[in-house]
């Protein structure tokens, strides 16, 4: 047993030094005195000072982030109703018709998404900028919340909702009291994933931007030209550390809160379990 | 339930404060809305100090928007929704752009500075009389070689590059045109070859060169080189001054025979709003100490004839960037095809790449 | 039909179905009857179906996909299943999301820097006396580096459906006299197949369209039909063909999602 266990730290170990390998190596040539990834050729702070003292970049830092918090936000509410919805949807053909319907965005290359959205966007005579973008990550951020909130909603007993209903409880105190708490997690994984779509976008972004309105990866593509700019690594850096610091704070604030509910929740699942 | 409705809203304050940071921070630079100029330029394509400058003499404020291709931007300022007042498109676009007539006419008589470009690099066949476009940059396609690996010798000629010592060692550039355009030359052919069998057996020719191909790539070509991870790369001058700055090992050739010469040109699209502030600013960069400083910054040739004696005398000798009257004059720039032509030429060179 | 039951709730769903997703998808259609020259035409359709290049560029990207698909999934399931019997699960789990949040080119650009001729893992390979190799442009890289971009969106489907199973049935198994492996197979295996589905939709959809890495890490040696898309519309100008070719992707989605379907008497078998 023991063997085993130490066996399996190893294995996730690996895992986690390879998923980190790529960012620890940028964070290491953000401290380089050279301009380059692939000479070391001394310590040195300088490319932080480059980035504090460069506004344009902290103002589209600033941009992204609310594009993404926002986007991932009304995508996540838009997504967990539409994946609601098809689960109480009874015909199986026509669940998987609209399945389909809603992966559509995430097959399709983001170039051909990017694409239609400025041909629709300028169809319906929008102004592209702020809210062009907002829109369009709202718009493909959507079906992996899907993907993410469906198989919960599908993994919650059905017993649980008849017995709900049999206790007198109305569609929104089901909805409110028993549905969402048992799909909070797939709720936070949608969000997670809607935010890392949102943030990572470069295609689709492009397309639907205009008049002035920037986001970080159009920023560092067309900054990529001339090779990669070490302030960016800077930058980087900063965002990791900072989601960092916020990820393992919220944990911290979370698990506080959770001991003390444990007791009550445990009372609640006994008789659901039967 | 309540706790998904506390992050709800908390998400949303958070939102809310960084938007007003973040108008706090813009609301000094755009305070003139009206004294605008909207420019749209491939990326790192100036120096920013020059902008800076503009800023200062002219009081207005720039907006500057980039992109990576000149189908990207053709296709934005297509469909509208941004009024770019100023774009920065290549020869065979500029022409495309005149025949789907998305430029506006340029009254050359309000450009003063406008004499200070050499007679040499106007009326060319993408823009006859220069009604519409004024160039920026120019520059050629050539050979880039590490001379840790190849001798100078071994490069000379295009016909050279399929020599089968040079296996797994050449870098090409991803673009149809360039690639075939040069297995056109080693044929005897015109870059401008419309001729379907010509091409076919372009195609063919290119298709040998394979085993010696180490990969086809765009800008990142740059860093592969700087970092020797080729012996040889298919690029334009541009891209080559950027590497040799860096890496003392590297040199580029442009073959004697022939090759391409390009245009990165400054247009004003129809649908500019802010057409004053685009001819003062064309005429800004016209001016030759502008140009110079333009041109050091950014390593890539200057058309401005005046400008030449603002660039260091090692810049103005170096045959590299600036090759001489013989070689230029067989020199080709790019015509825009019929589209039926440059479908085939993309169909053939995606046939060669699937060919490994 | 639950249609008549549906309140204002679903509105914005709907809405989103109707602008973002119909009415793309017939811009595509429309677009791909169309020739290079603008001539209404079903050209399109049988120059891919005749032509060598595109009917081997749609085996190659099936093809890399399901490898890339398939090594995701062999390495997030081991670990979903060992993240979940850590102590502070959730936030190791965090912990596998958060790379996702640095900029993709500048972790492209990183791998370059690790694999290339004179990067990191040759300096290694070297040292251990093993030879330097020709890792970047090769199918071992774009393999490994795309699987890298996937793992996480196939290890947080799996955690979230390994996690939501009830302890309860387990342990019932185990007093049931079922050793380890027996457990895993007759109860956590088939409890888990959601989240397996949708990791592997999350993941083998995309990687059918994979491109920027296409070219970086594998030189363009390696052509996928996001590349070709991508160059149709950006290089090209062949809207007409890249919307063909966008359709094929579309009709290759529905093909995925058919097979992954979910079947009748789900969840039966296992109490």
């Amino acid at each position: 047993m023991k063997s085993k266990l130490k066996l399996s730290n190893l294995y996730l170990t690996l895992v986690f030094v390879i998923i980190y390998l790529p960012i620890a190596y940028l964070i290491f040539y953000s401290f380089n005195t050279g301009d380059t990834m692939d000479r070391f050729t001394g310590f040195s702070m300088k490319h932080y000072a480059t980035l504090l003292s460069d506004t344009r970049m902290i103002s589209i830092v600033l941009n992204t982030v609310v594009i993404a918090l926002l986007s991932a936000l009304l995508a996540t509410v838009i997504g967990t109703l539409g994946a609601l919805w098809i689960n109480q949807l009874k015909q199986r053909t026509m669940k998987n018709a609209v399945l389909s319907v809603n992966n559509v965005l995430m097959v399709s290359p983001d170039v051909i998404i990017g694409a239609s959205f400025l041909i629709l966007f300028s169809f319906l005579g929008f102004k592209l900028g702020f809210t062009s973008v907002l829109l369009s990550h709202i718009a493909f951020s959507i079906p992996i919340v899907v993907l993410m909130v469906l198989p919960k909603i599908n993994e919650m007993p059905k017993t649980m909702l008849d017995a709900a209903y049999d206790l007198g409880a109305t569609k929104w105190q089901t909805l409110s009291r028993v549905i969402l708490p048992s799909i909070t997690p797939g709720i936070f994984a949608g969000y997670f994933m809607a935010f890392t779509y949102s943030l990572d976008d470069f295609a689709v972004t492009f397309f639907v931007t205009g008049n002035g309105f920037s986001t970080l990866s159009i920023e560092i593509y067309s900054r990529a030209r001339q090779g990669v700019d070490l302030e960016v690594n800077a930058l980087s850096t900063l965002m990791f550390l900072v989601s960092l610091l916020l990820v393992v704070g919220y944990y911290l604030l979370e698990k506080y809160g959770h001991t003390r509910k444990i007791n009550r929740n445990k009372m609640m699942k006994g008789p659901n379990a039967q | 339930m309540k706790k998904l409705i506390a992050i709800f809203v908390g998400i949303l304050v958070v939102c809310a404060v960084i938007t007003g940071i973040n108008y706090q921070m813009n609301a000094k630079t755009t305070a003139n809305e009206k004294k605008v100029l909207n420019i749209y330029n491939w990326g790192d394509y100036i120096d920013p100090a020059l902008i800076t400058k503009f800023e200062k003499e002219t009081g207005y404020h720039v907006v500057y928007e980039t992109f990576d291709s000149n189908e990207a931007m053709l296709t934005k300022i297509k469909q509208g929704g941004t009024s770019y007042d100023l774009a920065v498109p290549s020869d065979y676009t500029v022409q495309r752009m005149i025949k789907s007539g998305l430029v506006a006419k340029i009254d050359k008589t309000k450009l003063s500075n406008y004499h200070n470009l050499d007679s040499r690099f106007l009326n060319l066949s993408f823009d006859p009389n220069n009604d519409y476009s004024v160039p920026y940059f120019w520059g050629t396609l050539g050979i880039v070689y590490n001379d840790q690996y190849v001798k100078a010798s071994q490069v000379q000629h295009w016909e050279q590059l399929w020599n089968p010592a040079f296996k797994q060692s050449i870098m090409l550039t991803d673009s149809a045109r360039d690639m075939l355009g040069i297995a056109l030359i080693t044929q005897g052919h015109g870059m401008n070859d419309t001729d379907e069998t010509d091409l076919k057996n372009a195609q063919t020719k290119l298709k040998q060169l394979m085993p010696n191909v180490k990969a086809i790539v765009a800008d990142e070509i740059k860093m592969y080189m700087k970092q020797n991870e080729a012996k040889i790369a298919v690029t334009y001058s541009g891209e080559a001054a950027e590497m040799m700055s860096y890496n003392h090992h590297l040199h580029y050739v442009v073959p004697t025979e022939g090759s391409n010469m390009w245009f990165d040109n400054m247009v004003i699209p129809k649908t500019a709003k802010h057409k004053v502030a685009a001819y003062a600013f064309i005429n800004f960069m016209l001016s030759p100490k502008n140009a110079a400083q333009n041109a050091e910054y950014i390593g890539y040739s200057t058309p401005n004839k005046a400008a030449m004696k603002y660039l260091p005398t090692s810049v103005q000798q170096d045959k590299q960037f600036y090759p001489t009257e013989s070689t230029v004059a067989h020199l080709e720039v790019y015509q825009d095809l019929p589209l039926k032509v440059i479908g085939n030429y993309n169909d053939l060179f995606l046939g060669f790449k699937m060919s490994k | 039909m639950g249609t008549q039951k549906k309140s204002f709730f679903v509105i914005p769903y709907l809405l989103w179905i109707a602008l973002f997703v119909v009415a793309p998808m017939a811009l595509i259609v429309y677009q791909s009857l169309f020739d290079i020259t603008g001539h209404f035409t079903l050209g399109n359709y049988t120059d891919y179906l005749e032509s060598a290049t595109y009917l081997k560029m749609t085996f190659n990207s099936v093809w890399y996909a399901f490898l890339i698909t398939m090594v995701t999934l062999v390495i997030s399931y081991p670990t979903a299943y060992l993240l979940n019997q850590l102590k502070n699960k959730r936030l190791w789990l965090l912990l596998i999301i958060l790379p996702t949040w640095i900029n993709l080119l500048l972790k492209t650009y990183a791998f370059i820097g690790l694999f290339s001729q004179n990067g990191s893992v040759n300096d290694f390979l070297r040292f251990v006396g093993a030879g330097s190799h020709q890792i970047l442009f090769t199918d071992f890289s774009f393999i490994f580096v795309a699987s890298y971009i996937e793992i996480p969106f196939m290890i947080l489907p799996i955690f979230n459906a390994l996690d939501e199973i009830n302890p309860s049935l387990v342990n019932a198994s185990r007093d049931l006299g079922a050793n380890t492996w027996q457990t895993f197979r007759r109860v956590i295996a088939p409890l888990t197949m959601p989240g397996v589905k949708s990791g592997f939709q999350a993941v083998f959809i995309p990687s059918l369209s994979l491109f920027m890495i296409t070219r970086l890490i594998g030189g363009n040696r390696v052509i996928t039909l996001g590349t070709a898309i991508e160059e149709h519309f950006l290089v090209t100008q062949n809207w007409g063909m890249g919307s063909t070719i966008g359709v094929i992707l579309i009709i290759a989605m529905f093909v995925v999602m058919f097979l992954t379907r979910e079947r009748k008497g789900k969840g039966g078998q296992s109490r």
